[in-house]
């Protein structure tokens, strides 16, 4: 039996990285005294397998990762909510279960699955709404980008999928305090992943060309993950708090 | 108060691993700051991933944070990075719980567990917003207190400290919480820094340098002498009667990010009587004090309950010699969680086929490597160190070892020990190829990879009368070894870097003036000197200069019979005449026995402090030589043997 969860990770502990939280969830689950199956081989290790990694300082309102149960565990989706109960006493403060549904063994890979995440981003910079419009209305926009020590020019127009200030209706969806603490424009943006992605670092360097991003992007909210059926985007797991809880 | 964290928090994306200044670790305090209450800032002088484990600092953080009268929060050295971003933006060095700034604590403590740290202590203060020199201060900086084995010669930093504690902090914290907060409530007026620390002075245990006068006689010191009347004349370190007394850490903190010794610690026993003469760790925790086995079970399946880990390190100065060791180790293997059963790992494994056996016992899964440290090529030069492991001990371990299933050793040495020969060092590699052709027989993979560090005498250790070997000395002896090793097949070799052996070396048995060196160093900036990628022997070497210092006299000179030490008026209480009568013991090649198991020889500690071993077994735990160099019985129940006392005395 394998269980889908989602979980968010908002405040201080967004500064920890994407192994870090692999090692995380391995002590709240063992915390929580959740039957979880083991790896064989000379290591063994909770069998757990990850979705797309957060860049270290971006937060999540829906981070995913699937479980499997050991054998013999009995574990049933009539005991998830106590499960996931469980497991959200476990982890550290900033980060809390949002879902949990039972996966089955048929379905992809959350990183062979998901075509498309949504960031809310604050950049603290001037123009960008001009730099917003000229990059809709172009065919493309090329970038310097770094992967594995290899740098490469590569046009980024067809990977951004949606471009625009935050909607208000998804204001709703963001922790509250969260546009208070950030400094900047807030926008939109739906990034692929697929083939070699889209960080929203980059965006930010597509916005405001030549700078450091880090220096302007003061705050990013990864708020949606997207997989697609019968050629529709649809919600990986749509499980969302209302009130996700912060480290203060 | 207010938290620098708005004004951190903008600059934690743009520096490497951020997590390192969150906090929010499992264990965390939730620290109560208020009035009438004395807080403490409890620093370790390195990075957070080699500071969060440090057991000390955790258990002092738990019991201040238990007291009405105390609060307590950690810092760790920031990153040459983020040090940037905070001086750029007038930010003072901060603490890790509630991002608190270091000048609105009354005491900055800092754990020295090695010499090299001391210029990384200096760049605290100064980034605390404290005046470094003490004798600069205000009655609003904080108090600068030190603790840790490298404070047992704290002389090189009394320009910088407000005072050091020799031994152990349980106890001594609170007293020394006790004098600071009625300071406090006096209301630290002009002047008053002075009468508090004079008080301070008259705890046992803490040492206030500022109370005392040093005499010099050209280059030697004369004498060290109080400057007061009411100031003790010899200050001697705390010990911890009873272990059980003290089940600390009983929140043990489990970070969030990736650090240097990632499970759970359990301490099984402090002080070891091993009496290997060049090891100061064991000189000065003296005598042996065991956990109870119960109280060690306890802490193991509440911590890990507590923490989430599957791995536990029992840790001691030799955890094999743990009385309950089986038994501890048996009734943690077989509990299976939910999760996998949990794994243990035992450091500083005693060298013989006992300590193997256990090792066995406990380690799942994949057998990569396992660590002796014989410390000496031959059996000659391991009676001058009293480290009494035969060839046989090795070559029993290192058969059942590769047996078992290993295919990897790894051997510590020094070199540059008292009386070293070509003959030893190059025994070395003797050694080592030895350990290799047993593996041949069990596998092909085969290999020994021997790690070589060049010895620096310590103070209140039988060696403190060494010359310590000089840079081009220990060059040559690494490379009789690197030259032998190519010769070995499966024989690897690592060193450490001479140069900051020499540094290590004027910090180790420098005196007061070597102070000025230190902050010469830090102001050409010289911090993380632990790390090779920000040592430079040119700018100590420099800073000698500067100084009109000579590294000769500080660290290659033999000292003789009459040298009044910069510790002389400081004391672990080990008598004069015992380390000089071990002085001469390791210069006639003889051995000393455990004291654990035999009867007493009088070392000064046991007798000086109404204190005695706490051991529950009066034999030693079986195998090997057990340190006698003498050919014992492997398994069953061993009870030592003693050699001849006229081996002894010499």
């Amino acid at each position: 039996m394998k269980a889908r969860i989602s979980y968010s990770k908002l405040g201080k502990i967004r500064f920890t990285g994407h192994r870090d939280v692999a090692r995380i969830w391995e002590r709240s689950l063992r915390k929580a005294e959740v039957p979880v199956a083991m790896s064989t081989g000379f290591t063994p290790r909770l069998k757990m397998a990850f979705g797309l990694a957060l860049p270290t300082g971006a937060e999540s309102l829906v981070e995913l990762l699937d479980v499997t149960f050991a054998d013999g565990s009995g574990v049933g989706a009539d005991e998830f909510d106590e499960i996931a109960r469980r497991i959200d006493t476990s982890l550290p403060v900033g980060m809390a279960v949002t879902g949990i549904r039972e996966c089955a063994p048929s379905e992809a890979s959350l990183q062979e699955d998901v075509v498309a995440t949504t960031w809310v981003m604050a950049i603290d910079a001037s123009d960008v709404g001009d730099r917003i419009d000229r990059i809709n209305q172009s065919n493309e926009v090329w970038l310097e980008r770094e992967r594995k020590g290899e740098t490469r020019r590569d046009d980024i127009r067809a990977g951004i999928l949606q471009l625009g200030f935050l909607a208000p209706e998804h204001s709703e969806v963001l922790p509250s305090r969260w546009l208070g603490e950030s400094r900047g424009v807030v926008i939109e943006a739906v990034l692929t992943t697929a083939g070699r992605g889209i960080r929203p670092t980059e965006l930010v360097e597509a916005l405001v060309p030549g700078c450091e991003p880090w220096n302007h992007l003061t705050r990013v909210l990864r708020i949606n993950q997207w997989i697609e059926r019968d050629g529709e985007r649809v919600d990986v797991l749509s499980a969302r708090p209302a009130h996700p809880q912060v480290c203060a | 108060m207010s938290s620098l964290w708005p004004r951190l928090e903008p600059l934690l994306a743009r520096v490497r691993k951020p997590a390192r200044y969150i906090g929010c670790e499992d264990g965390a305090a939730s620290p109560q700051h208020g009035h009438g209450k004395v807080a403490w800032l409890l620093a370790y002088p390195d990075v957070y991933e080699v500071g969060l484990p440090n057991q000390g600092l955790q258990i002092l953080y738990e019991i201040l944070n238990e007291r009405p009268d105390a609060v307590a929060e950690r810092t760790y050295a920031p990153w040459v990075d983020l040090e940037a971003l905070m001086r750029e933006r007038g930010i003072p060095l901060f603490s890790v719980d509630t991002h608190r700034s270091a000048d609105e604590f009354d005491i900055l403590a800092f754990n020295l567990s090695a010499e090299l740290v001391y210029t990384n202590v200096l760049n605290m203060i100064d980034l605390a917003g404290s005046p470094v020199r003490a004798a600069d201060r205000r009655p609003s900086d904080p108090l600068v207190i030190i603790g840790g084995h490298a404070a047992f010669n704290p002389e090189p930093m009394a320009d910088f400290i407000d005072c050091a504690v020799l031994g152990e902090g349980e106890e001594v914290i609170g007293e020394i919480t006790e004098i600071v907060r009625e300071w406090k409530a006096s209301g630290r007026t002009e002047g008053s820094r002075h009468a508090v620390l004079r008080e301070l002075s008259k705890v046992p245990g803490v040492y206030v340098p500022s109370m005392y006068e040093v005499a010099y006689d050209g280059d030697r010191v004369r004498g060290i002498t109080p400057a007061y009347p009411d100031v003790p004349e010899l200050i001697t370190k705390r010990t911890v009667s009873d272990l059980g007394q003290w089940q600390y850490p009983k929140r043990p903190l489990a970070p969030l990010t990736e650090v240097v010794h990632d499970r759970l610690a359990v301490e099984v026993f402090r002080g070891c009587t091993r009496g290997c003469r060049f090891c100061q760790a064991g000189m000065i925790t003296r005598p042996v004090r065991e956990r109870p086995a119960e109280q060690v079970r306890t802490m193991i399946t509440e911590g890990l309950k507590r923490t989430g880990y599957n791995e536990v390190s029992l840790t001691s100065l030799s955890t094999a010699d743990f009385s309950g060791i089986e038994s501890v180790v048996t009734s943690v293997v077989p509990d299976p969680t939910a999760c996998g059963a949990p794994t243990v790992s035992l450091p500083s494994l005693r060298v013989d086929a006992f300590t193997v056996g256990l090792a066995a016992k406990v380690a799942s899964g994949r057998r990569s490597g396992l660590t002796f440290a014989p410390e000496a090529g031959t059996w000659r030069l391991r009676t001058v160190i009293n480290k009494l492991i035969t060839e046989e001990d090795l070559y029993g371990a290192v058969e059942s070892a590769f047996s078992s299933g290993w295919s990897r050793m790894k051997l510590y040495f020094l070199t540059g020990l008292p009386t070293e020969t070509d003959v030893d060092t190059e025994g070395i590699v003797d050694l080592a190829a030895g350990c290799v052709s047993i593996g041949k027989k069990y596998t092909n993979r085969a290999s020994v990879t021997v790690s070589v560090g060049g010895f620096v005498p310590k103070a209140h250790t039988p060696f403190q009368w060494f010359g310590q070997n000089g840079v081009p000395e220990l060059r040559r002896k690494i490379g009789l070894v690197r030259e032998a090793a190519g010769r070995a097949k499966g024989v690897h070799v690592k060193w450490h870097d001479p140069a900051a052996t020499l540094a290590e070396g004027i910090a180790s048995r420098g005196d007061r003036r070597v102070g000025a060196v230190i902050e010469r160093v830090w102001r050409e900036g010289g911090v993380f000197q632990e790390w090779s990628e920000f040592f430079v022997l040119d700018r100590w070497l420099d800073a000698m200069a500067a100084e009109g210092l000579s590294s000769d006299w500080f660290v290659t000179r033999h000292r003789d019979e009459n040298e009044v030490f910069p510790w002389h008026h400081l004391s672990a209480g080990l008598h004069h005449d015992f380390l000089w009568q071990d002085w001469r013991s390791a210069l006639a090649e003889a051995g000393l026995e455990d004291c654990r198991w035999t009867p007493c020889y009088d070392c000064g500690v046991c007798t000086g402090d109404g204190l005695e071993h706490i051991v529950a077994s009066p034999v030693a735990p079986a195998g090997g030589s057990q340190g006698t160099g003498q050919n014992l019985a492997l398994g069953g129940s061993v009870p030592i043997s003693l050699r001849p006392k006229s081996m002894v005395t010499s």
